[in-house]
């Protein structure tokens, strides 16, 4: 019905990095694509959040107050407790129930299955989706293998009646050591101190496991929703890597072109990766009412998720 | 076919370049192969032999390779 995105103002460009890292702009471009990222400063993930939720819900042209459940993927939150899902639900004035999903950055095709759910329990529903991440919380601001990758961000879904989701599926295969960020460690007196890096990242591995699992998950959506490649408008995988991107477009039977991207300005940002996408896509006239997305993401966990859906948003 | 020259032809293949330019000595740093494209080269000749191979840091040259394949 509606969709939205809310960046931080601060612009950190691959030069930038490369001025505390010993890295460089070529050396980041050719192997991620990316060229710079979004980065909070004074903002939190809540207000990002809150005014991607508010355009989303602009957009489907309904009220907070009609909201029947707001669902927020992140893994990058202001607070532990409460959730982001509860802040976004008192700034927007809502007051149906809001909770968090971790799936890292496969959240938000969790939390379009999550919403698939309530859609079954309650056709009539209206559900707020939010990919949200502030990941520069995260990251070890030291390592130039993963601090060039990341960035920040938040786009929101509302999500109305109708059969427009064609397909989803997600899939978990439970293993830390590819991919995985520290939580806070607090100061318990009792706590056994366990040295991990903040955050660490195989990435020969997960390239390894992304592209197949990308290749394997889109095609099996398109199939469980009846369709063949030759349906698919377009193509909105997690943004992760510009490399995992055409490794996985080059064993699909979908021209590169319905690949569509945007980390080449918002770097890896996560469960938020593919509502920014979204939302960029539609408000630059990209995504013609009726276009049918395959929408993929993989991430931390190992988890895994696919789905197709006829675009509609008025 | 021998090891090295079912690889020789996955990489000329891959690279858009002749298959005599390949030889065993030869590295994939002198092809222009970053770290992402020896993993896509990996995942090819594990696809081609239907073998698994453990991404180390020795591989380094073409023969690396081979010597992984005809061990396996």
């Amino acid at each position: 019905m509606g969709v939205g995105s809310a960046l931080p103002e601060h612009v950190v460009t691959n030069d930038m990095l490369s001025g505390f890292l010993d890295t460089s702009d070529e050396w980041i471009t050719t192997r991620t694509g990316i060229k710079e990222r979004r980065v909070v400063t004074t903002e939190t993930l809540a207000e990002l959040s809150a005014t991607a939720a508010k355009r989303a819900l602009a957009m489907a042209g309904i009220e907070a107050a009609q909201l029947s459940y707001i669902l927020c993927a992140t893994t990058s939150a202001d607070y532990a407790i409460p959730s982001l899902a509860c802040q976004v639900q008192q700034m927007l004035g809502a007051s149906c129930p809001a909770m968090d999903v971790n799936a890292a950055c496969t959240g938000f095709l969790y939390a379009l299955d999550m919403a698939d759910a309530l859609f079954a329990r309650d056709p009539n529903a209206r559900v707020l989706v939010i990919g949200a991440e502030a990941m520069s919380r995260l990251v070890e601001w030291n390592d130039r293998s993963t601090a060039v990758l990341f960035g920040d961000g938040a786009g929101a879904l509302v999500l109305g009646p109708g059969s427009d989701l064609k397909s989803m599926l997600v899939t978990a295969a439970g293993d830390p050591d590819p991919l995985y960020a520290r939580h806070a460690n607090g100061n318990s007196p009792y706590a056994v101190k366990r040295e991990r890096a903040p955050l660490r990242m195989d990435g020969h591995a997960v390239y390894r496991f992304a592209v197949p699992t990308i290749v394997r998950d889109v095609s099996a959506a398109i199939a469980r929703a009846g369709m063949t490649e030759d349906d698919i408008d377009a193509v909105l995988l997690h943004q992760a890597n510009l490399r995992i991107v055409d490794a996985a477009a080059q064993r699909l039977n979908i021209p590169r072109d319905k690949f569509k991207t945007n980390i080449q300005s918002r770097g890896n940002t996560s469960a938020a990766s593919i509502p920014i996408l979204m939302d960029e896509l539609q408000r630059e006239g990209h995504l013609p009412q009726g276009s049918v997305l395959a929408l993929a993401a993989f991430g931390g966990g190992l988890t895994t998720g696919a789905c197709v859906l006829a675009w509609g948003v008025s | 076919m021998a090891s090295f020259e079912k690889v020789a032809q996955i990489i000329a293949e891959h690279r858009d370049i002749p298959q005599d330019n390949i030889k065993p000595e030869t590295s994939f740093q002198e092809l222009g192969l970053d770290s992402l494209d020896t993993v896509e080269l990996v995942m090819s000749v594990e696809e081609a032999f239907g073998i698994t191979i453990e991404m180390t840091g020795d591989l380094k040259t073409v023969q690396d390779v081979v010597n992984v394949i005809d061990a396996a």
